[in-house]
């Protein structure tokens, strides 16, 4: 039991045992049980209300489960804060409304965590900036303020500001969603440009086309709980239950 | 109308020089004030918005106790009352302070921390306007609890509550008045004091009404250009962001007439 619990630790780096959140009487996630190697890239798809935002802000502690063990990188996640801030800086998010810092510069977005958390000069971490943000393609718009871009632009620095930490792993909380539908190309071609460079992605979207190409296993929750976990061709395909097979009809129409 | 405030008083200055004394411990008072409740406004309001139950219930306290109790009130506990409760020999050179600043201290202090509370609201309102995902953002690149307030909330928390920070600037400069009642002679005792002099009481009045309105001008003026300064390109003015609720009662002192007996 032991034994297996630490080979498990060694090749993978999150594993979501048994984890239940709560938020007052109402069971959010009711015993989930996840595990994502390394280099893998998970979608998470489900109805509105199953629980995949709180999943994913379970993994880098934004929301604090009731029971459970989350494990990132050998790390556990508990109350120990000094833990917490180690798994934080291994862990990048980007979220659904951007949540750039509006007070400062594209640049000085990406620069902030690098100097405060990782202690980087400011020369370096500008370098790092520019180079992140190169790689987004936004460097030309590094003095502008995120209230002067378009959605687009603004969740493109967002993933450049994350990556500006060196992350292990990104979570993704439906980047696309807010975004006018002629931008959400742009940000979904940044992310299969990241998962070709290897990057341990865990994606909450239901921008099915990015599950198929990128995808190396669909998970599909319902009402708390993984109902369903297959590779994208078996889960479009021929899903098993019932509840998918109802979700998958929704969103393609 | 004004000619009588250039006649020589009867100490050999003139009377509008006495006027410029007052005004002068006036802004002395307000400005040096303003400081003091601008620092300890800026802790406390933190203070309420912490997770820390402890912490938030002593900046509660804090903002109740000095919001609610009339100034004019703390004005007499600091000058009267406390040198009773410090051990003699505190009390004693607190009381033997010479003149100007054995007034001039208490009401500094008391118009410090009573602004304290009030700006400690705004401060609170302006961290609880930010979208809640500003912090989760700082927390999710690693940003410890303190760096988030220090480089994300503060920031932004500041820039949106300018205008209701010039309210307060106003208010403390205006309750700077109620300094008289402890023997303080800024503007308005003085005022009072040629008036006695001269019989032009509406001469004396009027221009020191004259000057708190000039001065009022000023404060709103600089706040508009500080709020045009640290604007953030890219948003709308923090102008209307935040109703400046306190802003209505920023004149606290019920009856001056009442506490100008305390003088004679
Ligand atoms: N802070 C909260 N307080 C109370 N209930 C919450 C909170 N956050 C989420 N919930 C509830 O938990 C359930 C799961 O929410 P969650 O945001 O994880 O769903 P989701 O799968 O991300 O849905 P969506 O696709 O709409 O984003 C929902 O019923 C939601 O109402
Ligand atoms: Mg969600």
């Amino acid at each position: 039991m032991l034994q297996e619990a630490q080979t498990k630790r060694s090749s993978d780096i999150v594993v979501v045992e048994n984890l239940v959140k709560r938020f007052g009487r109402f069971t959010a996630l009711n015993d989930v049980n996840l595990s994502v190697r390394t280099g893998e890239r998970i979608v998470v798809c489900g109805p509105s209300g199953s629980g995949k935002s709180t999943l994913i802000r379970c993994l880098n502690r934004i929301e604090k489960h009731d029971s459970g063990r989350i494990v990132i990188d050998g790390l556990e996640l508990t109350d120990r804060m000094t833990d917490v801030t180690c798994v934080r800086r291994e862990v990048g998010m980007v979220f659904q409304s951007f949540n750039l810092f509006p007070h400062l510069s594209v640049v000085e977005n990406c620069m902030l965590a690098p100097m405060k958390v990782r202690g980087l000069s400011r020369p370096d971490a500008h370098e790092r900036a520019i180079g992140l943000l190169r790689k987004v393609r936004i460097h030309d718009q590094a003095d502008k303020y995120p209230g002067q871009l378009s959605g687009g632009q603004q969740q493109r620095v967002a993933i450049a500001r994350a990556l500006c930490m060196q992350p292990r792993i990104m979570l993704f909380d439906e980047p696309t969603s807010a975004l006018d539908p002629e931008m959400v190309n742009e940000v979904l071609e940044t992310m299969v440009e990241l998962a070709r460079d290897g990057m341990t992605m865990v994606c909450v979207t239901h921008e099915m086309g990015f599950a198929r190409e990128v995808a190396d296993r669909v998970v599909f929750m319902d009402r708390g709980g993984v109902v369903e976990e297959a590779d994208p061709d078996t889960f479009f395909r021929a899903p098993r239950t019932e509840r998918a097979r109802g979700f998958l009809r929704q969103i393609i129409h | 109308m004004f000619g009588v405030l250039f006649e020589q008083a009867a100490d050999g200055q003139r009377y509008i020089d006495w006027l410029l004394s007052g005004l002068g411990w006036t802004l002395a008072l307000a400005f040096f004030g303003w400081w003091i409740a601008f620092a300890v406004g800026l802790v406390v309001g933190i203070g309420r918005t912490v997770q820390n139950g402890m912490i938030a219930a002593l900046a509660r306290l804090y903002v109740e106790i000095f919001r609610n109790i009339p100034v004019l009130v703390q004005m007499f506990l600091w000058y009267f009352v406390l040198p009773e409760l410090l051990p003699n020999a505190l009390g004693n050179a607190i009381k033997q302070m010479s003149p100007p600043w054995g007034s001039f201290f208490p009401a500094l202090v008391c118009l410090g921390l009573y602004t304290a509370a009030r700006i400690a609201e705004q401060v609170r309102a302006g961290i609880e306007a930010l979208p809640k995902g500003q912090t989760e953002a700082a927390h999710a690149l690693g940003l410890t609890g303190y760096m988030t307030y220090r480089y994300v909330i503060v920031p932004q928390a500041l820039r949106l509550i300018v205008p209701s920070l010039t309210s307060e600037v106003m208010g403390i400069y205006k309750n700077t008045s109620v300094a008289l009642t402890i023997g303080l002679m800024e503007l308005t005792a003085q005022a009072r004091q040629i008036s006695e002099a001269t019989f032009q009481t509406f001469t004396a009045f009027g221009a020191a009404t004259l000057i708190y309105l000039g001065l009022a001008l000023i404060a709103y003026q600089s706040m508009v250009l500080i709020d045009r300064a640290v604007r953030i390109p890219g948003t709308t003015p923090a102008k209307d962001a935040i109703e400046p609720r306190l802003a209505d009662d920023v004149q606290p002192v019920g009856s001056l007439p009442e506490a100008m007996e305390v003088v004679k």
